[in-house]
This record gives C-alpha cells, sequence and structure tokens, in this order.
C-alpha cells in the first residue's frame, strides 16, 4: 500500500499525468485443476478524458483486466503480479475496504448484461439513489430531483415518472441507461464500461453509445470500453489494447491499428471482422458460374415460396376466450431461390425466427402457405413431414444447447441417420467420419462429448449433423451470433464452401447486416412482424429505400471507418 | 485525438511474435481422454472421501443383508431366557436381549429386511414415478394438470400417518412386500414431481427442436434425449429417500404394524428394546446405531451423487 504521489516523470512533456496506469499485470484463478493466469503482462494507460478500448474474443482476459482495476475479480481471481496506478496513487493492493471509497467516486463501472444488473424488487429511482447514498451524494431533500436529473442525463425521457417504475417495465435500452446514470452518478473520473450494448439491438446500441459519448465528454470522464467487436472500438476510442489469451498483443491508435495492424492476430481480427467492406465471400462467386449450370438447374429455380404467412400468437393473461394477442409474423411473402442464400435480417421481436421455426414445420402458421420445391407444406401427412424433414435442416443459433449433453460426437451427427434409417453400423460410421473431415475436425473427435469443445467447434458438430441427411436447404437461425469475430468468419466460410460443393440452399436469420453481406444473395428486412425491404444484397446496401433499413446499415460499428470501407471506401479494389 | 500515439507509454505497441500464443484459430485438444457427464461425475467423486466412506458402508451393509450367516452362526431366532440381559461374552460381542437372543446376530440379520424393503421400495417408486411424470411434464395437458392435482393430494397425506393407516388393513398377512407396496403408494408422488421439473426444463432445450427437426417421433425424442438428460435429479432424490424408505420401514415395526415377528428387523428390535430401556440402555444401541449408520451412509452417498451431477455444486 506504498502511495506515492509522485507523477511518473517520463509523463511530463504535455503536463499530463495519466489517470491510470497499468504495468506488467498479472492475474490468476485458482481452479481444480491448478493455476490459470487469466492475464499476463497486462499494460495499460488511460489519460483524463481519454476513451480507450480493450479489444478481445472471449476467454481473453478483458473483463478480468478490467474488473482487477476496481478490485472486483470474482472468485479465486488474485493479482499477482504488476502494478494498478490510479492518479498516481498504487491501488494494487488496496483492501476491500480501501477500494470502496474508490468505486463509484473515482471509478464507474457500467456492467455488461442489463437484464441482470439491476435489481428487480427495487424501483430504478431507488438503485440510483443508492449509488448516490454509497457515494454520500445524498445530503438534502434533493435527492430525488437528483435521480430525476440522472436519469434524464442518461438519455431517458419522462425521467421522474420512469425512476418510480420497477426494472421489468423497462426495455434492455432503458436498463442500459438506468445503469449508466448509476455507473455516472458520482460523478467518477474513469468510467469502465464493459460490453455495454452487447446485448442490444444495433440501432439501440448506437442511440447509448452515441449518448454515453456525447456525456463522458461533457463531464470530462474517461472511459475504459471493453469490447469483442473491434469495429465498435475502433469508432468509439481513441487509443486500443487488443488482448489475446491475457495477454496485450498490439496497443495504439486506434485508426493505425485497424489500417496498419501489426501483430498477425490483429491482422487476422481485421480481416475477419465483418463490415461493409466485406463482399460476398468469394468461392460463391465461383460457384454462380461452375456449379449451378453443372446442377442442371436454372438460377430462377425456386425452391421455397412464402405467401402472406401470418402468425398470431395468444398470449397468457385476460379472460378466457379473450386473451391478449400478439402479431408476431404479420403478412410475409417471399421466395427462395434454389442454391442461393436468403438473409432475413431484423431486431430482436421482428419476428425473424417465428418464420424460421413455421419454415421448418416447428410452428403452424395462422394463415398463409409455405410451398417448398412446389408442395404446400399445410397438406403434408406424417410419412410427408418426415420426408421434408430430410430435405430441410435447422443450425440453431446456440452451439451450448442445440447438441445433447449426453450424446458423442458420434452419436450426435449419427442421429439423424438412424432416425432415417440410413445405410447400416457400418456406412453411418463412414459417413460420419466424412462429415467431420468436411467441417474439419479430426475424426478423433468423434468419442468425445460437448462440453469438451468450444463453441465454433459445437457449431461445427451441428453443421455435420444438419449435412447427414444430404439437405437441399438449410435454415441457419443466427447461426453465427454467438461466435468470436475468427470463429464466426471461420464458420462463414465453411458455410460458403459447402454451399458451393453442395449446391445447398440457406435461409440465414441473422441481426447483423455485416455477416448478411458476406454471406447473402437475397435479403428480407423484417421489423416487427412486416416485411420491410426485400432486395438483392448489393440492392439493399447500396441503395437502401427504406428508413428502417437505412437506419440498421447507420448503426453498424466501424462504417464510417475509412478502413473498414465506409462510404469513403474503394470497395471495387 | 491526433496526439494521442505521442502521449507516453500509448505509442503503437506490438507484443513480439509468438506463433505459440497463435497457433489455429479453433483446435481439438485431441490429448484428452474423451469425458461425458457420467465421466466426470466419476472424476468428481472419486476424489470426495466421503463417497469412499458411504460406498464402504453401503456394500457393507449390503453383504449383511445377502449373506448374515458369513458374519455369524448363530441363530438370530434362538433365544433362551435364562441368557436374558446376558452381558457380553466370548462369541457374542453384544450380550443379550430380555428374551436372551444374542444382539449381535439379531443386529446382523435386522439388515436383509432393511436393505430389501429400501431397495425395493426405491425401485417401485423410481419406476412409477418417473414414468408417470415424464409423460405429465413432456405431453402436458390435462395429464399433467390431473397428475399435478393427485401428488398435491399425496403431499397433503403425511407419508408414515398414510403408512400406518394402510398397514393396519393388513392383519395378518404382512410381509416385506406388503410393507414395500404401501410404502411405494405413497412414494412415488414424490418421484413424479421430481422428474416432471425436470422433463420440463429439458424440454425446452434446443437440442429437443433440433431432434424433432430432424425427424424424430415425439417419443423417440423423449426417450432418448429427454430421459437421460432428466436422470440426475432422479437419481439423487432416489439415493436420498432409499434412507427414508428405510427409516419407514423401521418406524412401521417399531409400531409393530410394519414387518411381522417372524423376521428380524431393526425397527422391531427397536420398540421392544424400549420397554427395558431403563434397566439396560444397551439392547436399544445396536440396533438403533446400524440403522442409523446404513441410513446415513445412504443419505451421504445421495449427497455425493448430487454434488457430481449438478452441474452447479460441480467444481471444476
Amino acid at each position: 500500500m506504498s502511495a506515492s504521489t509522485s507523477p511518473d516523470p517520463t509523463a511530463a512533456p504535455q503536463g499530463d499525468v495519466p489517470l491510470l496506469e497499468i504495468r506488467d499485470l498479472d492475474v490468476s484463478f485458482e481452479t481444480s485443476t491448478g493455476t490459470v493466469r487469466a492475464v499476463r503482462g497486462g499494460e495499460l494507460t488511460i489519460y483524463p478524458g481519454q476513451t480507450v478500448a480493450i479489444v478481445g474474443e472471449s476467454g481473453s482476459g478483458k473483463s478480468t483486466l478490467a474488473h482487477a482495476i476496481i478490485g472486483l475479480l470474482p472468485g479465486t481471481g488474485t493479482v499477482t503480479g504488476g502494478s494498478i496506478r490510479f492518479k498516481g496513487e498504487d491501488i494494487t493492493h488496496r483492501t476491500d475496504r480501501e477500494m470502496v471509497s474508490l468505486r463509484g467516486n473515482e471509478i464507474g463501472l457500467v456492467p455488461q448484461d442489463p437484464m441482470s444488473n439491476l435489481n428487480p424488487v427495487w424501483k430504478i429511482g431507488f438503485q440510483v439513489k443508492e449509488a448516490l447514498t454509497a457515494n454520500g451524494l445524498d445530503k438534502g431533500v434533493d435527492a430525488n430531483t437528483r435521480v430525476a436529473e440522472l436519469l434524464a442525463e442518461a438519455g431517458l425521457p419522462d425521467a421522474e415518472r420512469r425512476a418510480n417504475q420497477y426494472p421489468h417495465e423497462f426495455s434492455g435500452g432503458m436498463r442500459q441507461r438506468a445503469l449508466i446514470a448509476i455507473g455516472l452518478a458520482a460523478r467518477p473520473s474513469l468510467l469502465i464500461a464493459d460490453e455495454p450494448t452487447s446485448a442490444l439491438d444495433v440501432t439501440v446500441q448506437r442511440t447509448i453509445l452515441d449518448h454515453l459519448a456525447g456525456l463522458t465528454e461533457q463531464l470530462g470522464t474517461a472511459v475504459l470500453f471493453i469490447t469483442h467487436d473491434l469495429g465498435l472500438a475502433a469508432e468509439r476510442a481513441e487509443h486500443l489494447v487488443v488482448m489475446y489469451r491475457g495477454q496485450v498483443v498490439e496497443s495504439g491508435p486506434a485508426l493505425q491499428i485497424v489500417s496498419e495492424p501489426r501483430h498477425p492476430y490483429t491482422q487476422r481480427l481485421v480481416s475477419s471482422a465483418p463490415s461493409l467492406a466485406s463482399r460476398r465471400i468469394e468461392s460463391t462467386k465461383e460457384r454462380g458460374e461452375a456449379v449451378l449450370p453443372a446442377a442442371g438447374v436454372a438460377p430462377t429455380d425456386e425452391i421455397m415460396r412464402i405467401e402472406d404467412l401470418t402468425k398470431v400468437f395468444h398470449l397468457r393473461g385476460g379472460r378466457p376466450g379473450a386473451a391478449p394477442t400478439f402479431k408476431a409474423v404479420d403478412d410475409v411473402s417471399f421466395t427462395v431461390r434454389r442454391g442461393t442464400t436468403m438473409a432475413i435480417v431484423g431486431e430482436s421481436g421482428s419476428g425473424k425466427s417465428t418464420v424460421a421455426n413455421i419454415v421448418l414445420n416447428l410452428l403452424e402458421p395462422t394463415a398463409g402457405r409455405v410451398y417448398f420445391d412446389g408442395v404446400d407444406m399445410s397438406t403434408l401427412n406424417a410419412k410427408a413431414l418426415f420426408a421434408f424433414r430430410r430435405r430441410v435442416q435447422p443450425i440453431f443459433q446456440n452451439p451450448y444447447g442445440s447438441l445433447d449433453p449426453m450424446y458423442s460426437i458420434y452419436r450426435t451427427i449419427e442421429e439423424p441417420l438412424r432416425t432415417h434409417r440410413i445405410g447400416d453400423r457400418r456406412s453411418r460410421e463412414k459417413k460420419v467420419r466424412e462429415l467431420l473431415d468436411m467441417v474439419a475436425l479430426p475424426q478423433s473427435t468423434m468419442r468425445r462429448f460437448p462440453n469438451e469443445l468450444s463453441g465454433g467447434q459445437r457449431q461445427r458438430i451441428a453443421i455435420a449433423r444438419a449435412l447427414a441427411l444430404e439437405p437441399e436447404m438449410i435454415v441457419c437461425d443466427e447461426a453465427v451470433s454467438a461466435l468470436d469475430v475468427l470463429v464466426q468468419a471461420q464458420i462463414l466460410r465453411l458455410l460458403n464452401d459447402l454451399q458451393a460443393e453442395l449446391g445447398l440452399t440457406y435461409l440465414f436469420i441473422t441481426h447483423d447486416l455485416a455477416v448478411v453481406r458476406q454471406i447473402a444473395d437475397e435479403v428480407c428486412v423484417m421489423q416487427t412482424g412486416k416485411l420491410v425491404e426485400s432486395a438483392t444484397t448489393d440492392e439493399v446496401f447500396d441503395n437502401p429505400r427504406q428508413a428502417y433499413t437505412r437506419e440498421l446499415l447507420e448503426a453498424i460499428p466501424g462504417r464510417h471507418l475509412d478502413v473498414f470501407g465506409g462510404p469513403g471506401a474503394d470497395r471495387t479494389a | 485525438m491526433p496526439d494521442a500515439g505521442r502521449r507516453p507509454s500509448q505509442q503503437h505497441f506490438v507484443a513480439p511474435f509468438d506463433e505459440d500464443t497463435l497457433g489455429t484459430v479453433d483446435t481439438v485438444d485431441e490429448s484428452a481422454a474423451p469425458a461425458s457427464l457420467w465421466t466426470e461425475a466419476w472424476r468428481s467423486v472419486r476424489r470426495r472421501p466421503l463417497f469412499w466412506i458411504s460406498s464402504t458402508m453401503i456394500l457393507l451393509v449390503v453383504l449383511l443383508a445377502i449373506a448374515p450367516s458369513l458374519f455369524t452362526s448363530l441363530d438370530p431366532r434362538f433365544c433362551e431366557l435364562k441368557n436374558s440381559f446376558g452381558s457380553p461374552s466370548a462369541g457374542h460381542p453384544f450380550g443379550y436381549d430380555r428374551q436372551g437372543c444374542d444382539i449381535y446376530a439379531r443386529t446382523i440379520y435386522g439388515a436383509s429386511a432393511s436393505v430389501t424393503v429400501g431397495t425395493l421400495t426405491t425401485m417401485l417408486v423410481v419406476l412409477i414415478g418417473s414414468v408417470v411424470g415424464a409423460i405429465a411434464g413432456f405431453y402436458g395437458g390435462w395429464f399433467d394438470a390431473l397428475l399435478s392435482r393427485v401428488t398435491d393430494i399425496f403431499f397433503a397425506i403425511p407419508f408414515i400417518l398414510a403408512g400406518i393407516v394402510v398397514m393396519t388393513m393388513f392383519k395378518e398377512d404382512r410381509n416385506v412386500l406388503t410393507v414395500v407396496f404401501v410404502l411405494g403408494a405413497f412414494g412415488w408422488p414424490q418421484i413424479a414431481r421430481i422428474t416432471r421439473g425436470a422433463v420440463l426444463s429439458v424440454k425446452n432445450s434446443e437440442f429437443i427442436t433440433a431432434s424433432t427437426a430432424l425427424g424424430a417421433s415425439r417419443v423417440t425424442t423423449l426417450v432418448r434425449h429427454v430421459m437421460p438428460n432428466s436422470a440426475a435429479p432422479i437419481i439423487v432424490t432416489a439415493t436420498v429417500s432409499l434412507g427414508i424408505y428405510i427409516v419407514a420401514e423401521a418406524t412401521l415395526s417399531f409400531l409393530g404394524i410394519g414387518l411381522p415377528p417372524e423376521i428380524t428387523s431393526w425397527g422391531a428390535d427397536i420398540a421392544k428394546a424400549q420397554a427395558s430401556l431403563r434397566a439396560e440402555p444397551s439392547v436399544l444401541f445396536y440396533p438403533a446405531g446400524a440403522l442409523a449408520i446404513t441410513v446415513l451412509s445412504f443419505i451421504m452417498m445421495g449427497d455425493v451423487v448430487r454434488d457430481a451431477l449438478d452441474p452447479k455444486a460441480r467444481n471444476r
């Protein structure tokens, strides 16, 4: 607890003293299998009023580094080496009690998940007031006024009334605003924002981050921004720190890092980052000329046609017979051409997943028809439905949930073959080996269980399972959304190659327009159950006709950076 | 900010290229042995001393139940009044009870009734409870509503009280099986409820949807995916309730309405010892101690199994 107040001699030139200096920081966790070094030699400097971003994939140690600053390491985590200096003082080994005076007052935190970080039994206003009380700022009778001010400042309209509401009455974006109000309540000089918007829709993310940036600039608060999204980080921060497996691999001015990354990892991160610059992944272009004619089908051949699809859900509550209804899908029509990728884009609640479930025949539409290969699916009997299942396969969003944890990889991939009684034991095993090769996993993987594999590997298993029946069409419901950028790029390439090789048709459901750019030939944009815009990918990206589509495009992180090929970049290069 | 790069310690920094830290994006660790839920449970369990203690005790008790003659050559029903309350002697380490029966032999032979009733009841309860619970949880609808009300009713009836009432109906023909059936009849709703809950939570997993989407029928999905994934809580509850059924049998026998007098049982012996509790407390001590140790072993085992199978409690 040495408290040296003398500033770093090297920090003199501009009279600029770093607000936060982390040198050679080591953080370790004790587990039953030994010590895990989550952060190794972490280096970070933040100047007053500056915005610095830590970028890294999950498990890179970026959150651990940030939590070490305010002494909130979870579980057995301890700082085992290095130093953290805040305003010139060494706070590395402060006790919890000494840390309390720092939290809130000096360093604020905006946590990651707005859904679980507000106490559901207390009103929002109370929880903001708590932050004031904890920092001794609730003196006087105007505490409630102050709460309303803070909430209004964070961008909540009608703040006084809102303060009297409970978290469940708030949307995700509103909760995140309340958390920002709490984080800034005591006017800290540093705000740590740990993935503050990753759980939110892009348009909401954009307004919240714009607001946060304006607010911190006005207050002169430095921001340490933690994110997995390189584009977002480059857009929002002046200085970037790229972390990989617990180590800082590259750091420097944001634009310099994204325009000329020098470390191989950063280079890969930059090249994998989906953005507007990225075009349709290459292999499919070749497919357009090579595979389709070979397969002997005209490119206009439609595999699926959806007409006036409507799905109404009956909600719980209300009198019997008069239950409130919710129109999840409202009169949606589109066609999917064989051998192409159709993307359905929309924010949460737009009804895109409902469409996917109806297409997969897991849900009955309230009205409208789905034709697959010219046959109306509502007329299918059990036997025909079974045959249909063989031709259309799904890949789901969550690779942690879509594989049965009790099944070995072999049984998982073999299950569709067994269900459809294809081949004997030996031929099925051969098929499983082929499929594993196809998704670039070693054949020995088949003896393993899902819990031994990473998210990306599990998703590849899910792809292998979907391919087992050699379907004609695959419905990908947010199939890459849960994955890290590098793995996501790899899976997208894999899907593309498979499409070229097998002539597959994809119906790709996603909220991420940047991903759409990479994989889709045609795009349907959905908003609150309605189809807003439907055109080829190039048309949608170059000449969006609807305001909502433009708003979605605007919200893509990194869009305004030339290096990512925003409107200013030469896209034909 | 244009000058950001010139600020001290904020220059462009690039870590030394260490190919080792890069590797490939996503490789499978091929060195480790494959691990399923069960192998992992076994790994976690075998580090626990409690597991080894309780499993040794359970094995011992089971051995006592199967082959009591290995441990004593005496007949537990051979009693001579001249030995009444006789103190321990060579060959009779626990002494004699009021009737002059050898307490050691009676304690050994008492294990059989307890273990039989305990295991048979548990098997019966798991069989009925898991099938009913799984069907109710998976298919829902009127069957689920009916089952939920029935279990509510059963829960309102005290388990032992119900056992007493029903057992008194069997005046003459009481044996191990009647006790098992009576305990089982009132025990299954508990397992049914647990199963229903487990099935309900598994039912909404994505891999169930995936299985449906690839064409598996409802029954196949239930048997192949839902049941194996709901097994853990059922096994845990079953292990713990095994001890409870042993106690229930002892209680009924203590009250004189459990097993008939010809069958040696700890509960009946405890009841008999009660009469001479003041004069000779040690007579009570041995059957009661044996009962306590047996029940404790099963409950400890249930605890260990729960820790191993519950992913939230498991330390990895």
